[in-house]
Order: C-alpha cells, then structure tokens, then sequence
C-alpha cells in the first residue's frame, strides 16, 4: 500500500493516488499523508483517485468522509476519481457520491511514476509499506 | 433441500489490524476451488473484512483476543461463514445493525459495516451477548456454477 500526492499550487487542487488495499489497517497511514498535504497546501480541491485501489471496505468510506468534512469547512470540494466497480458498489451504497462527485480523470490528468514536464508545483510522497501486491481483479 | 459440507476451513488469529488482510485472503484462496466470479468473490471479501475489522476495533477495543472464522461449502454453491469474537459484545444488537451507526464515529468509522454485509451476502444472522462476545453468520449461494464437483 503507497499514496502518491501531486499538489497543483495555483489551482490549490491536491490529487492523492492511493494504491493497493484500503482497509483499516491501511486507512490511518493514508489518511495522514493526505491531511499533511491539505494542511501544507491550503487544499481548496481534493481529488481521491482510486484506480489502484486493489480492495476497499467501510473504512474507505470513513476516509473519504472524514476527508469530506475537513474540506467543506475550508468550503472546498472532494472528488472521487475513477472507483473500479468493486469499489462503486461499496461507494453507492453509502451515499458518498451525493456528497462527493465521482470524476473520471484521464491520463494526462493523472499523476504518473515519470517525471512530469509540466510547470506545475508538485510534490511527491510515497512510503511504500507493503511490498506484496494483490490483484482483485484475479480470482 | 438437502445440502452437503464438502469442504471446511477453520482457524483463528489474534485481533492485529495486520490480520484483517490476510484474513479475507484466506476467505479467497480457500473459495478459489469454486471458481467464483471475480465480482462475487470481492463481495465476499468485503463482507469478511468488515467483520474481522469489527472484532478488531469493537470487540477487543484496547485489548487483543482471538478471532475465530470458520467457512464451509456446500453441494450447492453456497459458502457459509462464521465470524466469532470473545469480545465486549453488542448490547442492541437491532440498533447496531442501522445503517450508519456507530459507537467510534470520532475514528471515522462510517457505521456501515453491517450494511455492508447485508446488501453483499444473501443473508447475515448475529448473534451476541455481552461481555461474552459476538457472531456473525453469513451466506451466499455462487452463481458460478451448478454445483461442487
Ligand atoms: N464484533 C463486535 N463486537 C462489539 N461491537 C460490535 C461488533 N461489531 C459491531 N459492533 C457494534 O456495532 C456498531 C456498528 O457496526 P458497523 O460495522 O455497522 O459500523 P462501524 O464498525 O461502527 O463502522 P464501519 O464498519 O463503517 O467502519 C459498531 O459501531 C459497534 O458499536
Ligand atoms: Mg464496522
């Protein structure tokens, strides 16, 4: 389990890249990396970018949720990005996405492993913790 | 109808947030012989990881204790699991199960673990007492295929 930050200064839009397994376990971590990011950056938009996200349980709703209500007292917005379908059916079910919109961030939009060109101040923090990968894709 | 056991798995393990992980993988590798579909399968996972999740955050809540999982296949597709606690116990058990309630919502706990289960199994049964402890029964019947061979 990593998280990548990407911070955009001039839009204050922080994109957090969680990839493998959401759990409780895991949430603490996560959960600390990107308040450290909104509180160096002044996050008014926050995007959760799921696409590497290899499993999620309750404990990413209460992430996503918790990240919902630091940010509307900054009156700012969170966004969900590209949720796997696994994760969209745990995400309907809460009711998150009334509250959250679900994007769909395409590649250029999206923060990679190489280095990028663009002019944009970014940030990068990555811990790796877990070095064995799962693929839920795979049955 | 008459079903069959046709196999069972059993086993325990201490309440470390490290277990929640390895226990839904478990779930899954066992469950693997019936060649589940990926979208049911991660259902599964869900629901176990939300109760061995609860085990580790409510029922052993400052203390660590065992977790007990027991899953059985049936002749049918049906798998039926078991998660069991010696823990604190639920005292309303009704109330517990209401969509977002939660006794720790300062952890960001969403309260809908149960809700969870509920809408990714076929069925769920909880049973508790308190101070003794809590089980939760789960069943799903697999679309996958007609039945074990
Ligand atoms: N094994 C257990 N032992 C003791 N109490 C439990 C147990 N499982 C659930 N509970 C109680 O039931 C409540 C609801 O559980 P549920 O899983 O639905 O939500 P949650 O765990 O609080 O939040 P979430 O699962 O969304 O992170 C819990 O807050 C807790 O008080
Ligand atoms: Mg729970």
């Amino acid at each position: 389990m990593s998280v990548k930050i990407r911070n955009d200064k001039q839009g204050r839009k922080t994109t957090a890249t969680i990839y493998g397994d959401l759990d409780h376990h895991t949430a603490k971590y996560i959960r600390s990396e990107i308040d450290r990011a909104i509180g160096e950056h002044n996050t008014k938009t926050l995007i959760i970018d799921f696409s590497n996200v290899t499993f999620m349980d309750s404990s990413g709703i209460g992430l996503v949720m918790g990240r919902y209500k630091l940010i509307s007292e900054l009156s700012g917005e969170v966004q969900i990005a590209n949720p796997p379908p696994y994760i969209r059916k745990v995400i309907q079910l809460s009711g998150i996405n009334k509250l959250c919109r679900i994007i769909t961030l395409d590649c250029e939009d999206k923060p990679d492993d190489t280095e990028e060109k663009d002019t944009a101040d970014k940030t990068i923090i990555t811990k790796e913790q877990d070095h064995e990968t799962e693929n839920s894709q795979r049955a | 109808m008459k079903q069959k056991i046709v196999n069972e798995l059993k086993m325990s393990f201490p309440s470390l947030s490290e277990n929640e992980r390895f226990s839904r993988l478990a779930v899954s590798g066992f469950l693997s012989q019936l060649n589940p579909r990926i979208d049911e399968l991660s259902e599964i996972k869900t629901a176990v990881s939300e109760a061995v999740t609860n085990c580790i955050v409510h029922a052993y809540r400052n203390t660590t204790g065992l977790i007990f999982m027991q899953v059985r296949i049936f002749d049918t597709s049906k798998v039926y699991i078991k998660i069991r606690d010696k823990g604190c116990g639920i005292t309303d058990i009704k109330k517990a199960m209401e969509p977002l309630f939660t006794t720790a919502p300062e952890e960001e706990r969403a309260g809908l673990g149960f809700a969870v289960m509920e809408s990714f199994m076929d069925r769920i049964k909880v049973r508790s007492a308190s101070d003794k402890g809590t089980t939760v029964i789960m069943e799903k019947t697999l679309k996958t295929r007609e039945g074990f061979v």
